[in-house]
């Protein structure tokens, strides 16, 4: 046997390259499912100063704002120690949801349960994720940084209602 | 080889090391469980409160952290690696002195961080993330820390200049070689936490910044965040490759590939911090899968270090005796507490690789991001794979550097089985948990939105907890009496260095040639930051922390 030869042992070799067909399966599969299908991790909306939030037209009033009644709306939403605010979000359900979130002091998180929205909100920042809830129900959200004594009852929750009986966000 | 033999002195000064390194798990250690049993509604913070011991949940949770993570893991892994690098070259440090001096830094960083955590003025957790603010004196505690193990480096990097002049050709024996890459992995690594700290933190909390960009401060702890775990994961690879086969009654299968891989692991593991941040509102989606591919490249060293690993047990098992595709599994002396321990932290391993994976995967993150499951995985690795390793280790280091005899063999494997056990409960739940949502970091026993059906699986988290609580304490107990009144050895310890299958000169004189490596990996880092910081850099909206306390 020569040097070479035994550099990589024969079932080595195959067991890296299955490891890295299986590597290159999961780069595949969830970028498609990313860029393609739309699973897509939070992005920056803009950079706000978190003192001055008071003073934004947007920031002043956090809520949710109806862009096309049934079909598009938008939440604007503060995390603060220790609260959500506003703390209850009605929305339609079957109509696209897209959060704007940005902390008022620390950092928090905010997670809605049995969704894929996610997010660190990071004072200074405003993170922008999207989301439709099919289904009709009460679903919660969750700070789910660390950021002090309250933080495990930092909370809020997310009414979903038929779109035929939806009346506004209150 | 034949033996060589460590001073006294050496011994001492590797003894003190561990000996910092089990004084912070057995104090961390206390809060671990703590933590586990608010999860089932065994709330004992109230007392501990009462006792002094504690303020709250996030003060116990920042020591658990810091001592278990930060100071067991630095102080065992670099006492680890002085033994690798003077036993592996067979000569003494070239400047005994200056680790000396890097040792006793360390030891002044610890002690200071830990004041300003007891002193309750930094229950900021391990990631400090601002813009909370700790007390300078927590911050100035870690810089101390991570410059210490900085000069310990230096003294490595010195000695092995110095053998390398004098064994020109040769190459480098590989416990040596891996304690060295191990350690230029951590100076790649603590760049971007020593950033944070020196230029950000540490001036701000002395007042002299009015404030900080947090999502910059993240980018450059995250930097450093993820080849932390390879800096913990790598010196337990030494001991899988570099002793274990031996101690199984085998040898290590590849030279050539356990370098391979240590190579591998100085490429990949830094540039991919943002793989802990894909749902931080300022880092572009492309560049968080730029990152999630790169991490996920970290499988391919994984996947050779298990193929290699599990190929020289298997050797060692046949020559026990083993028959069969799986007989070698059973032949292996799974009643040593030195192997049992290795064995059983890399069997759990697996599932945390695989884990390891979901997280990576960009947008699979957005399920269990800032969850339970991420303790989950994280106590499958550091404080599994890593940890119960190191435990192994100390079974025969300890007495080789007290020239005492392990205390209570017996004792020492139930504590190892004990800890894979407690491990495996505590882990498995916490996934769970973390996929239906339950956040880490959270007193959950406390939060009013826990539904009740999660009450079976947090009651495991505790049951986990009385497992681990009671192991920890084993260990602890064995190692005091081993260290301080164990029956004196008759004859040394040896030390198991695993023999390779093919001599060592047959590795190619690439896998020992530093240069290049190191140069791809600064290239790897430069590549993946450069352009998300200057964009960073140049929009930075500084914060202050609010005037209240919050904790």
């Amino acid at each position: 046997m020569t040097a070479h030869s035994t550099l990589i042992d024969r079932h080595e070799r195959r067991w890296i390259l299955i490891s890295a067909a299986l590597l290159a399966s999961f780069a595949v599969l969830i970028g498609i499912a990313g860029f393609a299908l739309g699973v897509q991790v939070p992005t920056l909306d803009r950079r706000v100063d978190p003192k001055k939030l008071n003073e934004d037209p947007m920031w002043s009033k956090p809520g949710v704002r109806e862009l096309v009644p049934g079909r598009k709306y938008e939440v604007y939403l503060i995390a603060q120690t220790w609260q959500f605010v506003p703390r209850e979000i009605v929305v339609p359900a079957g109509a696209k949801v897209t959060f704007y979130v940005t902390s008022r002091d620390i950092q928090h998180g905010f997670k809605v349960l049995d969704t894929d929205l996610n997010v660190q909100v990071i004072p200074g920042y405003v993170g922008k994720l999207s989301y439709t809830f099919k289904e009709p129900g009460e679903y919660k959200f969750i700070c789910t940084e660390y950021c002090g004594l309250g933080h495990a009852a930092m909370s809020g929750v997310i009414k979903v209602v038929p779109p035929e009986e939806y009346t506004g966000s209150q | 080889m034949g033996e060589y033999t460590l001073t006294r002195s050496e011994k001492r000064f590797i003894g003190w090391h561990l000996f910092v390194a089990i004084a912070a798990l057995s104090i961390g250690s206390f809060y671990g469980p703590m933590q586990a049993f608010n999860y089932a509604g065994w709330n004992f913070y109230p007392t501990l409160r009462k006792w002094h011991i504690a303020q709250n949940y996030y003060q116990g949770l920042t020591l658990h952290g810091v001592l278990n993570a930060v100071v067991w893991t630095t102080f065992f892994i670099t006492g680890f690696l002085t033994f690798n690098v003077i036993y592996g070259l067979r000569r003494p440090l070239k400047y005994p002195k200056l680790n000396a001096l890097g040792f006793w830094m360390m030891v002044v960083g610890v002690l200071l961080a830990s004041y300003a955590i007891l002193a309750n003025q930094a229950s900021v957790l391990y990631t400090f993330y601002p813009p909370m603010k700790a007390s300078w004196i927590f911050y100035l505690g870690l810089v101390l820390l991570v410059v210490g193990s900085w000069i310990e480096g230096y003294g490595f990097y010195f000695t092995l200049y110095e053998w390398k002049k004098q064994n020109p050709g040769v190459r480098t024996p590989f416990i040596a070689f891996a304690s060295v890459a191990t350690m230029v992995l951590w100076q790649l690594a603590t760049l971007g936490v020593a950033i944070e700290a020196l230029f950000m933190l540490l001036p701000w909390s002395l007042g002299w910044l009015e404030g900080i960009d947090v999502q910059v401060a993240r980018t450059f702890f995250w930097w450093f965040g993820h080849p932390l775990v390879y800096f913990w994961l790598l010196p337990a690879y030494i001991s899988w490759y570099g002793y274990l086969p031996r101690q199984a009654g085998g040898k290590l299968f590849s030279d050539t590939m356990a370098r391979l891989a240590f190579w591998l692991f100085i490429l990949l593991s830094v540039p991919v911090g943002f793989h802990h941040q894909f749902v931080d509102p300022g880092v572009a989606p492309a560049w968080k899968y730029i990152h999630a591919l790169l991490t996920l490249s970290v499988v391919i060293p994984s996947m050779m270090t298990l193929f290699t690993v599990v190929a020289s047990l298997e050797y060692a098992g046949i020559k026990r005796g083993g028959k069969g595709l799986l007989g070698w599994l059973a032949k292996l002396p799974w009643d040593d507490p030195v192997v049992a321990a290795q064995l059983l932290a890399g069997l759990l391993f697996i599932f945390g690789g695989i884990g390891g994976v979901v997280n990576a995967s960009y947008n699979t993150n957005l399920i269990l991001h800032n969850t339970a499951w991420v303790p989950g995985h994280f106590h499958l690795t550091v404080s599994t794979a890593v940890t119960l390793t190191f435990m192994g280790i100390s079974y025969w280091l300890v007495p080789y550097l007290t020239g005492r005899e392990l205390c209570c063999r017996k004792v020492a494997l139930a504590q190892v089985y004990l800890w894979a056990t407690g491990m495996a409960i505590f882990s498995q739940a916490m996934h769970s948990l973390g996929l239906l949502g339950a956040p880490r970091r959270t007193p959950l026993g406390e939060a009013p939105y826990v539904p009740p059906e999660w009450s079976g699986l947090l009651l495991r988290v505790g049951i986990g907890g009385i497992f681990l609580l009671t192991s920890v304490y084993m260990y602890v107990w064995i190692m005091a009496h081993t260290a301080f009144f164990g029956r004196k050895a008759e004859k040394p310890v040896e030390v198991q260095v695993a023999e390779p299958m093919r001599d060592v000169q047959l590795t190619p004189a690439w896998l020992d040639s530093w240069k290049p490596w190191i140069a791809g990996a600064v290239g790897l880092i430069l590549i993946a930051y450069t352009p998300v910081l200057i964009d960073l850099l140049s929009h930075m909206v500084p914060v202050d922390a609010p005037k209240m306390k919050l904790w």
